[in-house]
């Protein structure tokens, strides 16, 4: 497991996934991807969803990645690198490996759309077959590569262009999908949350670091702050996650071999979801007075689950 | 190391054991699959074949047949020999992924047990499925007996992997007609097998990481259309490895293929265009119709793509009239080969009579006197000088007679 200790030192990693891309600014993706595939000295081969992520970052003849690189649909990212993971298996059983002194480690990326959505019964197929490889969902909370549509992910009363705000909508309707507690329920050997945020980097890089020397399949859920369609300003990107983390809205956590949870940061004075929401248009119009009902009951929601997990972790079962 | 497998000079194998027994000798190294009748046998086979040592690669059992080739995508492209089989509806949910495949040059050899699409649901024999990989982007080799089966597996591999072809290829055989029924199959022992389809030697292999390699990035209108071109540009200029393939292979064996098969062509005023295991049944009504004086052949074409245009018109240049037969209801218009041969007549400016007829949807039974009344009409036109039948017609489909004009 690689040893992450200062920023600095860990700025310092030659890069494996380069600037140059066409992420918008403001664009949390770029910084995850950076932190997680840095956060191993082993060689790296990725998979990648069709989202904003693939589009901005290897358009013919360029790429801005020094490894690796696979892309095949939005919804086959897992089913791709676990190919790719038991080609890894079958040449090195049988002496054929390219590089028969490196380690090869197997990471796919995928939005929350490749990853709630349309590629969760890929994902669960390939967890479940227990291949050796990390998952990470950038996770946006919406189609934001095809201009903000909702998904499963997407929060309750979030406007998107397919759950708009209207004279009788208040956005979204449908509660957040548990995407990390379902992954958890796999029995994979590790499973965690993660924020780019200023105060969180070193947990996120560490949790990709355990999670890339863990064998079998691990898996992040990385909340991805989009400017675009969260409607922020492109330097607030880091700041919205530390809120986030901070109002409880996206807790850090991880849970081992599916049952061991363990809250990675609890924040001292816990921040009422407002200090979240009103940093954000997307749901501005939920500060009117006919919907001011909706940030209680996102509220409600926030309390319990935190509390939910306070004391699964105590329990410790 | 894979234990050997001691075959006889003679095995009585049907086309799902003979496929699976190709796989074998291949020694693929990444088989990923998901089971659906009646290709299941094949992927049955070779879960045997790994568990008593006679593989020693890595035997995927995903969750779907999407998963099936993107998995199969993913292990091609980090470089090794990869295989996988299906049928019909898995057919169908794998067809986006079919392109990527294809698309990215790898060279994925699939055996497809063909079967009809739902719905209604059929679990018998028809090529909707292979109609519907058509355009694909695949090599589509056909088998019309349990042996063949066997060999263009064997062949599939060795065209798929030259590197001038660079495509992944299907084998096709018909549901339960050819996978379930069981024949003389004269293998070649594993050794001789192997080293007919050669080491494995991948082109820009991922795994390869002091050497990174990207598969599948963004082109859009600018570089879209050239990728595209010369994929199309690669699957037209194969037929001279398809051909090389074949010669080889019929050394070593004595079996001789070709990319258009035909059958007592030489003398015939006119044929009929089948392709699948109705080739074999249409030799019997044939000989039948010989004996009664219609003066008859046959042609198939043994890859349905890339159709052999130029191959086909020069078979049938002295043919006057030509039933076009094609195992897949085509939903608005005149069959695939009715089409094809059609082309690739008017191409060379010939101008055989020319009729469609569909037949044996959903595994209904087409015998050989069915085809001898294909036979006669089709005579009938090559005697009028002039298309006096129907354009196209169902064989032996029940109620009353449909056809279009």
């Amino acid at each position: 497991m690689k040893n992450i200790t200062t920023l600095k030192e860990f700025a310092c990693t030659p890069d494996r996934f380069n600037g140059g891309h066409r992420l918008c600014p403001g664009c949390a993706h770029g910084m995850i991807v950076r932190e997680v595939i840095n956060a191993t000295d082993d060689d790296v081969v990725v998979s990648t969803a069709t989202g904003c992520l693939e589009v901005c970052t290897a358009i013919y003849p360029y790429t801005s990645w020094d490894v690796s690189w696979l892309h095949i649909g939005f919804e086959n990212a897992a089913a791709g690198i676990s190919g790719a993971e038991a080609m890894y298996k079958a040449l090195s059983r049988k002496n054929k490996s390219f590089n028969p002194d490196k380690n090869v480690k197997f990471v796919a990326f995928g939005g929350d759309g490749g990853t709630y959505d349309i590629g969760f019964q890929s994902l669960s197929g390939a967890t479940e077959r227990g291949h050796d490889f990390l998952y990470v969902c950038l996770d946006n909370e919406g189609y934001m590569n095809t201009g903000g549509q909702r998904s499963s992910a997407t929060p309750i009363g979030a406007h998107t262009t397919t759950s708009p705000r209207g004279r009788v909508s208040y956005g979204e309707k449908n509660r957040k999908k548990d995407l990390t507690m379902i992954m958890a329920a796999h029995g994979c050997p590790y499973v965690a949350t993660a924020t780019p945020g200023s105060k969180h980097w070193k947990d996120m890089a560490q949790k990709a670091a355990k999670a890339l020397s863990t064998v079998g399949p691990t898996f992040i859920n990385a909340l991805s702050p989009c400017t675009t369609e969260w409607k922020f300003k492109p330097e607030d990107t880091v700041e919205i996650s530390d809120l986030a983390v901070e109002t409880c809205m996206f807790p850090l956590y991880e849970i081992e071999d599916g049952h061991k949870l363990t809250i990675n940061y609890k924040p001292k004075n816990k921040l009422p979801v407002e200090e979240y929401l009103s940093k954000q248009g997307r749901f501005s119009h939920l500060f009117k007075p006919e919907n001011r009902w909706v940030i209680e009951e996102i509220q409600k929601e926030v309390d319990r689950y935190w509390e939910y997990l306070l004391r699964r972790e105590e329990a410790g079962v | 190391m894979a234990t050997k497998y001691e075959l006889k000079s003679k095995e009585i194998w049907d086309g799902n054991t003979a496929a699976s027994h190709a796989l074998r000798q291949a020694q693929v190294d990444v088989v990923a699959a998901y089971p659906i009748t009646p290709s299941t046998p094949i992927v049955q086979n070779y879960a045997s074949f790994l568990a008593d040592g006679y593989v020693d690669g890595e035997f995927v059992m995903v969750e779907s047949e999407h998963s099936a080739m993107s998995a199969c995508v993913g292990a091609a492209a980090a470089g090794g020999r990869v295989a996988t089989a299906t049928s019909s509806q898995g057919y169908a949910l794998m067809a986006e992924v079919l392109y990527q495949a294809s698309g990215m040059r790898l060279p994925i050899v699939m055996t497809v047990v063909n079967r009809a699409l739902a719905s209604p649901l059929n679990i018998h024999g028809d090529h909707g499925d292979m109609y519907l990989g058509r355009d694909a982007g695949w090599i589509h080799l056909i088998a019309n007996n349990p042996q063949e089966a066997y060999d263009m597996t064997l062949c599939a591999f060795k065209v798929a992997e030259d590197k001038s072809v660079r495509l992944p290829v299907t084998t096709n055989q018909d549901g339960f007609l050819v996978s379930h029924t069981a024949q003389v199959v004269e293998p070649l022992d594993d050794d001789t097998a192997y080293k007919f389809i050669g080491d494995y030697t991948p082109l820009n292999p991922m795994l390869d990481t002091s050497n990174p390699a990207t598969y599948g990035a963004q082109t859009e209108e600018e570089w879209h259309f050239e990728f595209k071109a010369s994929q199309h540009k690669a699957l037209m200029e194969s037929p001279a490895v398809i051909d090389e393939v074949f010669a080889e292979f019929e050394k070593l064996t004595g079996r001789k293929y070709n990319r258009v098969e035909s059958y007592k062509l030489e003398d015939a005023d006119i044929a009929l265009v089948v392709m699948g295991s109705a080739y074999e049944t249409a030799m019997v009504a044939v000989d039948r119709a010989r004996e009664q004086g219609i003066k008859v052949g046959l042609v198939m074409p043994r890859s349905f793509r890339p159709f052999p245009y130029n191959e086909m018109a020069e078979k049938l240049k002295n043919i006057k009239a030509v039933a076009a037969l094609d195992r897949s209801c085509p939903m608005g218009a005149m069959g695939a080969l009715y089409n094809e041969v059609s082309g690739a007549l008017s191409a060379n400016g010939q101008a055989a009579i020319m009729t469609n007829y569909i037949y044996g949807l959903g595994g209904r039974d087409t015998t050989a006197e069915h085809i001898l009344e294909v036979i006669k009409e089709t005579n009938e036109n090559a005697k009028a000088g002039k298309r006096v039948t129907d354009l196209q017609g169902f064989i032996n489909l029940r109620g009353p007679k449909l056809s279009f004009n």
